[in-house]
């Protein structure tokens, strides 16, 4: 071995071997490239949003008029604070992951157990209140007709509002007249055993038709917004013959077929998009868990390296920086 | 283990005298901006609707405001301030580069197809 030339004259230099260009060990930076590719994934699925978008522009649902609802308090007219309230859980769960890793710098192993913990429990209630939201939207609110060409009819009222008169959403339930009707659900056990139909809606078309002749203060409001930023109200007689001549199916809550909402595409966006955000969060408490036993365990602490915390970290903020950009573009914009 | 951290944010405006504090200075001021952020979603000034290339002078303060979120979580939460400049730039500027083409070219698309159906050559108001 002693032979062996273990020299080449290049020590020192920068092609000598042992020169760290990014000074990052090979486990973050592989975390950073995976966090780009990651990103260019997500970037894609929000750009597409934006296509379809700006391909309805001037019919796309407003946010602020579909998420109302706050927790516990029912019938309030809440837009976003809900979801102001999720983006500050998020933003408070960085902060504790932060940190941990700053405490695994300093190899203290009570804190970061203490700020792991937090972590995991900030990931959870993020998680659970995206489960409310999800489950709030599929319930819908006041429901709707959707016309045969695929556009959505909502109802509502002028009301007195301080001096003035503020449209007032109407539910279907408040108005439609419940008649006999022989339509069943059609299961497997009526036909062809891979044969069913979903939920029927609560009323029929023609139930909301009379119900609309019956209450002379309902109007219908299409999905276009007119210059004012809001959607048109129709006449009486524009509604009722529109209700007539075009009104389907009645359409209750959102899936990803039908959105009592607006375009379906805004339904389909908003299950994906999130979804896809959720799973990442629920993968992110997963990890967080692991890495929380290793260091009770006391893995970090006999390697004197608390890097693996830094690692998932990075990949903990990364899902924070995601919800910021769903956040902006899916409620605020 | 000896971790450097730059501790001022703000171009120096601000100096922190522990990774710590600044952690905490800068939750106090993505807490400001979100509450910013939500406060003019809510009350939607008159004078912020008016269409500033192309989209409504809101929703650019929005996507300004969002990025600039960004920025202080990449920076101080995922301590990119604290990298080398070859790591910030191989990890920011090719995503930037690729996030920016493909939006150009999707709203591009988009802004075309909502043109095609406005003309009348799709059917959409039945």
């Amino acid at each position: 071995m002693s032979t062996t030339v273990v020299n080449t004259g290049t020590e020192g230099k920068t092609w000598g071997g042992g020169n760290k260009p990014l000074n990052a060990s090979y486990g973050k930076m592989m975390m950073w490239f995976f966090i780009v590719s990651d990103a260019l994934t997500f970037s894609g699925f929000l750009a597409a949003y934006g296509f379809s978008r700006f391909k309805f522009i001037d019919s796309w649902p407003i946010a602020d008029e579909v998420f109302t609802h706050f927790p516990f308090l029912h019938g309030v007219d809440a837009p976003m604070y809900y979801v102001a309230f999720m983006t500050f859980v998020l933003i408070m769960s960085s902060v504790t992951m932060v940190l941990a890793v700053d405490a695994g710098h300093h190899l203290n192993k009570a804190k970061v157990t203490i700020y792991m913990f937090l972590t995991i429990i900030g990931g959870l209630i993020f998680v659970g209140s995206q489960a409310w939201e999800w489950n709030t939207f599929i319930k819908g609110d006041y429901g709707a007709i959707q016309t045969k060409g695929g556009n959505i009819l909502q109802f509502g009222k002028y009301v007195e509002k301080e001096g003035e008169q503020v449209f007032k959403r109407v539910a279907l339930r408040d108005f439609a007249i419940a008649e006999e009707t022989y339509r069943a659900e059609h299961g497997r056990k009526d036909g062809l055993w891979f044969v069913q139909e979903g939920t029927l809606p609560t009323y029929t078309v023609d139930e909301v038709i009379h119900g609309f002749e019956a209450h002379d203060n309902v109007l219908v409001r299409t999905q276009i917004i007119n210059e004012a930023g809001e959607k048109t109200v129709l006449s009486r007689g524009e509604s009722l013959k529109l209700l007539k001549e075009n009104g389907r199916t009645v359409v209750e809550g959102a899936n990803l077929h039908v959105n009592e909402y607006g375009s379906p595409l805004f339904a389909d966006f908003f299950f994906f998009i999130t979804g896809f955000h959720g799973f990442h969060v629920f993968s992110g408490v997963i990890i967080n868990i692991i890495i929380f036993f290793n260091v009770i365990l006391g893995t970090y602490e006999r390697r004197k390296n608390y890097e693996m915390v830094e690692k998932v970290g990075l990949y903990w903020h990364f899902v924070d920086l995601v919800w910021v950009f769903v956040f902006t573009f899916f409620y605020l914009v | 283990m000896a971790h450097e951290h730059k501790l001022e944010i703000f171009r120096g405006l601000v100096k922190f005298k522990s990774n710590t504090q600044k952690i905490w200075g800068v939750l106090i001021f993505l807490t400001l901006v979100t509450i910013v952020e939500v406060a003019l979603g809510i009350l939607k000034p008159d004078v912020l609707m008016r269409q500033v290339l192309g989209m409504k002078a809101l929703n650019w303060i929005f996507i300004i405001l969002t990025i600039v979120k960004a920025y202080y979580i990449t920076w101080d939460f995922m301590h990119m301030r604290d990298e080398t400049k070859s790591l910030r730039r191989m990890v920011v500027w090719t995503a930037i580069f690729l996030i920016l083409y493909l939006i150009f070219i999707l709203l591009q698309e988009g802004g075309y197809v909502f043109d095609v159906y406005k003309e009348g050559y799709v059917k959409r108001d039945f």
